[in-house]
């Protein structure tokens, strides 16, 4: 790791200050991506501005027909809420097969959707969802939130205070775990709510997306038969060691079968 | 190595004095098995190299350095947690749980008892974060089946195999009662 200072303000505002007063500082939720780049001296920031101390981004609530989860709530607690676990049920088994015990127990909601890797779980979820990602400045749509590989658009200096997700009326999550890393090598999220059907897939492409073929089957016939000959195209797919993307591109049928499954 | 280089209790090293660069230096408190400890310490220090390098407590390994391997699992506030990939200024006001905290004395913790009768190590370098693990595994209420036990100890990994007898050794102190 390069040097950093570090600081831990106690309030929205501070830390919105010191992200604007230097432009090299970086937020740190739960250090669990943070600190292995830093380690592997991938970035260089002049000083940490360590979020754990601010009351506002944390708490799960329920405003309405959406549930709010602040940004650092950590994994385990979305996966054992009693709030998520009835309105959202698929949302706290997706996080309850987030890594390890040790990671859910460190790392962050906020810290994974403002990272954005590809193979992370909750991306997913958001897009199906259509969930709305809540900045200190704005308010994002998740079909706008999620750019790229590792990039959202959010600017430098901006930090996620929390995410809405609209409470749907079923749900499901299927993916297919690295065996060593537990990384998603194709996760499917499925959801049937007041934004229509929302399909959402992580850990095929560089970045999270929806597959709206899929989407319109399942608005017209909620069934895992609905989705069983639909082919995701293979051209844009991760091919690595893991899996070709040919494999990956077979994996989006089968997972989104047994997501639909899973939501009932 | 013989007992000898393996002291329950390392006396507490000193704090090495202030490196002679311009980087940032942090005066902070460490809550550790219930002492308290008053350290100075470059920011970049992650919770494992503090407990190592600044109070000698050589529990807890560092493995991957990376969060996947979970030899360095110690308990935070009684949260199990990644050690290496915490830094040390940001558990201030936390107490932190070791290995070395576990005794009661001379008397084992029942789950380090366990882990000698089930012969749950070869190597022994993954232990006290599976032990630690397995405290944390049996209070969380994650100790019912074999099954449930592997996934909720999936986080430490064991490069010798020793999971089934790892397996064996959580079911035993579930069954007597907890840890
Ligand atoms: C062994 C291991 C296994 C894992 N397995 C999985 C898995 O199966 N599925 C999965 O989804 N993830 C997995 N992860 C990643 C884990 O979920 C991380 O917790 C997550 O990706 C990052 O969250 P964090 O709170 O640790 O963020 P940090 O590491 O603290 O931050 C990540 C990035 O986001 C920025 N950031 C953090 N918070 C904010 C904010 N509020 N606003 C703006 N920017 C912010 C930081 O500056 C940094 O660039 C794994 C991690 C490890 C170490």
């Amino acid at each position: 790791m390069y040097d950093f200072a570090y600081h831990k303000p106690s309030s929205l505002a501070d830390a919105v200050k010191l992200l604007a007063e230097d432009p090299d500082a970086k937020p740190i939720s739960g250090g669990m991506t943070l600190l292995p780049a830093l380690k592997h001296r991938l970035n260089m920031p002049t000083a940490l501005i360590d979020l754990s101390g601010i009351a506002e981004l944390r708490g799960i609530k329920r405003e309405g027909d959406a549930i709010v989860i602040g940004a650092m709530v950590k994994h385990f607690e979305v996966a054992t809420d009693p709030q998520i676990m009835a309105a959202i049920p698929a949302l706290a088994r997706m996080a309850a097969t987030i890594g390890d015990t040790q990671v859910r127990n460190r790392g962050t909601i906020g810290g994974s959707l403002a990272n954005n890797d590809p193979a992370a779980d909750y991306p997913a979820a958001a897009l199906a969802l259509g969930a709305t990602l809540i900045t200190d400045r704005r308010q994002i749509p998740a079909d706008d939130f999620f750019v790229g590989m590792f990039t959202t658009a959010m600017e430098p200096g901006e930090l996620l205070i929390g995410v809405s997700f609209p409470i749907p009326e079923k749900a499901g999550y299927a993916k297919l775990r690295n065996p060593a890393s537990r990384y998603s090598m194709t996760g499917v999220f499925v959801a049937k709510g007041p934004k229509g059907v929302g399909v959402g897939v992580n850990g095929a492409a560089s970045c999270a997306f929806r597959q709206k073929e899929m989407e319109a089957a399942l608005a017209a016939n909620w069934s895992p038969e609905a989705v069983a000959n639909i082919r995701q195209p293979a051209n844009d797919l991760n091919s690595d060691i893991h899996g070709s993307a040919e494999y990956r591109a077979n994996l989006v049928t089968v997972m989104a079968k047994r997501a639909v499954a899973d939501a009932g | 190595m013989s007992e000898a280089h393996h002291p329950a209790a390392a006396p507490p090293r000193a704090v090495p004095p202030a490196p002679d660069g311009d980087w940032p230096i942090a005066t902070l408190t460490l809550r550790v098995n219930g002492q308290a400890h008053r350290l100075a310490m470059d920011t970049r220090t992650t919770l494992l190299d503090a407990l190592r390098d600044h109070l000698g407590l050589t529990g807890a390994k560092p493995g991957c350095n990376q969060g996947a391997c979970g030899a360095c699992t110690v308990l935070i506030d009684g949260k199990r947690m990644n050690a290496c990939l915490t830094l040390a200024v940001a558990t201030q006001g936390q107490e932190i749980t070791t290995i070395e905290g576990l005794a009661e004395g001379e008397a084992l913790h029942p789950m380090q008892q366990a882990f000698i009768d089930h012969d749950a190590f070869q190597c022994g370098y993954c232990t006290p974060g599976q032990i630690i693990s397995a405290v944390a595994c049996i209070r969380e209420g994650h100790a019912g089946s074999a099954e449930e036990i592997r996934e909720f100890m999936s986080g430490n990994l064991c490069r010798c195999g020793a999971y089934p007898n790892i397996v064996k050794a959580v079911q035993d102190v579930a069954a007597k009662g907890g840890a």
